[in-house]
């Protein structure tokens, strides 16, 4: 039971990857185009979480501690540019 | 009599196709909705829970086969639900600096939007 | 409540740092005990200048019941989001709601517009400069008013007695 959900999970995170990265693609505006990548990023964490526990392996959940931080951090960044022209005030 | 296992592998598998649908649902509205505004609904609130569901069910499997509350999950979870408010917030207010259009039904007389706007003035900041 | 000394400008903080190193190294041992301590207590002193002095929780026991009314909201407003976007005639009524504000500390608004992204079709997306008005996008909605009074009620009156202000 938990194998056919593992895939169906896996499945419609994969789908909704491909979903933002049309958004990505096609996005009118800069911020569409943010926005896309920024539930790209929150997609890809689920994805190393899936993988990590297909793997047994407790190690993925750092990196995928890392990517939320990194993410953010990068989302921010770039919003704060869109909005002032400028990172560092 | 049903086991405990065969419950919780239930209770797991649950929390994995939930979490992937609602990720799939929050792209699928990234995707088909009609304005940016209208567009942030989606992945701010629906990805944000599906990853929160998907964490949950890790954290249970693994404290399920090898004992003991493992605490890493939890910590993105938290991570997560407090950071993407924050990113959605700045995200809505980069597009309203560019006065992105909007959809046609929108009530939208707010002071932010109108044209002759000093944006100096109007583009608030938030520190936190 | 730990008093506050010179060497510990900010209590509660370094709680949180222990307690989050201990959950990061997924141990209790001495050694880890001794770092995240010491981390606790060099971390605010470095940072205390940036820190802007805000509002302490006056009423911990509010706190756990907002907190977990919100979870419980934050499951309903994604159920009510999947249906409206799932909904093929796409029969959509945004509109930007002007809030004002009873609230005045920072941090207790920052509460507020987080939880308001988080729950009921609702996302916060400016604070005005001079933090009267908090402007919301909401996805659907046929009466704004009643939006406004919903999160008056539920949510910025509890903030207010929590914070006791």
């Amino acid at each position: 039971m938990l194998d056919i959900a593992f895939w169906i999970s896996l499945a419609l995170f994969t789908a909704a990857m491909l979903l933002c990265l049309y958004r990505a693609a096609i996005g009118p505006d800069l911020p569409d185009r943010l926005l896309a990548l920024d539930t790209l990023y929150v997609n890809s964490i689920a994805l190393i979480v899936l993988f990590g526990l297909w793997l047994d392996d407790k190690t993925y959940f750092e990196a995928a501690l890392l990517i939320a931080m990194l993410g953010f951090i990068s989302t921010v960044a770039v919003c704060k540019y869109l909005l002032r022209g400028d990172i560092i005030e | 009599m049903i086991g405990f296992y065969t419950v919780m592998e239930g209770v797991i598998a649950f929390f994995l196709i939930a979490g992937g649908a609602f990720a799939f649902i929050g792209a699928l509205g990234l995707t088909h909705l009609r304005d940016f505004y209208m567009r942030l609904h989606g992945p701010t609130k629906t990805t944000t829970l599906g990853v929160g569901c998907v964490l949950i069910a890790a954290m249970s499997y693994f404290s399920l086969l090898h004992g003991g509350v493992s605490f890493q999950e939890m910590l993105i979870t938290i991570f997560l639900f407090i950071t993407a408010p924050v990113s959605a917030h700045l995200l809505a207010k980069s597009a309203l600096h560019q006065k992105l259009p909007r959809d046609p039904r929108t009530e939208d007389d707010i002071e932010e939007l109108r044209e002759d706007d000093d944006e100096e003035e109007t583009s608030g900041e938030r520190r936190s | 409540m730990i008093p506050v000394q010179p060497w510990l400008p900010m209590p509660l903080l370094s709680v949180l740092l222990l307690a989050v190193w201990l959950m990061l190294q997924q141990s209790v041992a001495l050694g880890q005990v001794l770092l995240g301590t010491l981390l606790a207590i060099v971390i605010p002193l470095v940072t205390r200048h940036f820190w802007e002095p805000q509002p302490t929780i006056k009423r911990p026991w509010l706190l756990v019941r907002y907190v977990l009314r919100v979870l419980g909201d934050i499951i309903v407003a994604n159920l009510e989001v999947s249906k409206l976007i799932l909904d093929p005639r796409g029969r959509m009524k945004p509109a930007f709601i002007e809030y004002p504000l009873e609230l005045e500390e920072l941090f207790p608004i920052t509460i507020l517009a987080s939880t308001i992204t988080l729950t009921p079709g609702t996302v916060s997306a400016n604070l005005r400069q001079d933090r009267r008005t908090l402007l919301i996008h909401a996805l659907n909605t046929d009466d704004i008013p009643a939006t406004i009074d919903t999160i008056r009620e539920r949510y910025e009156r509890p903030l207010k007695e929590i914070f006791g202000c």
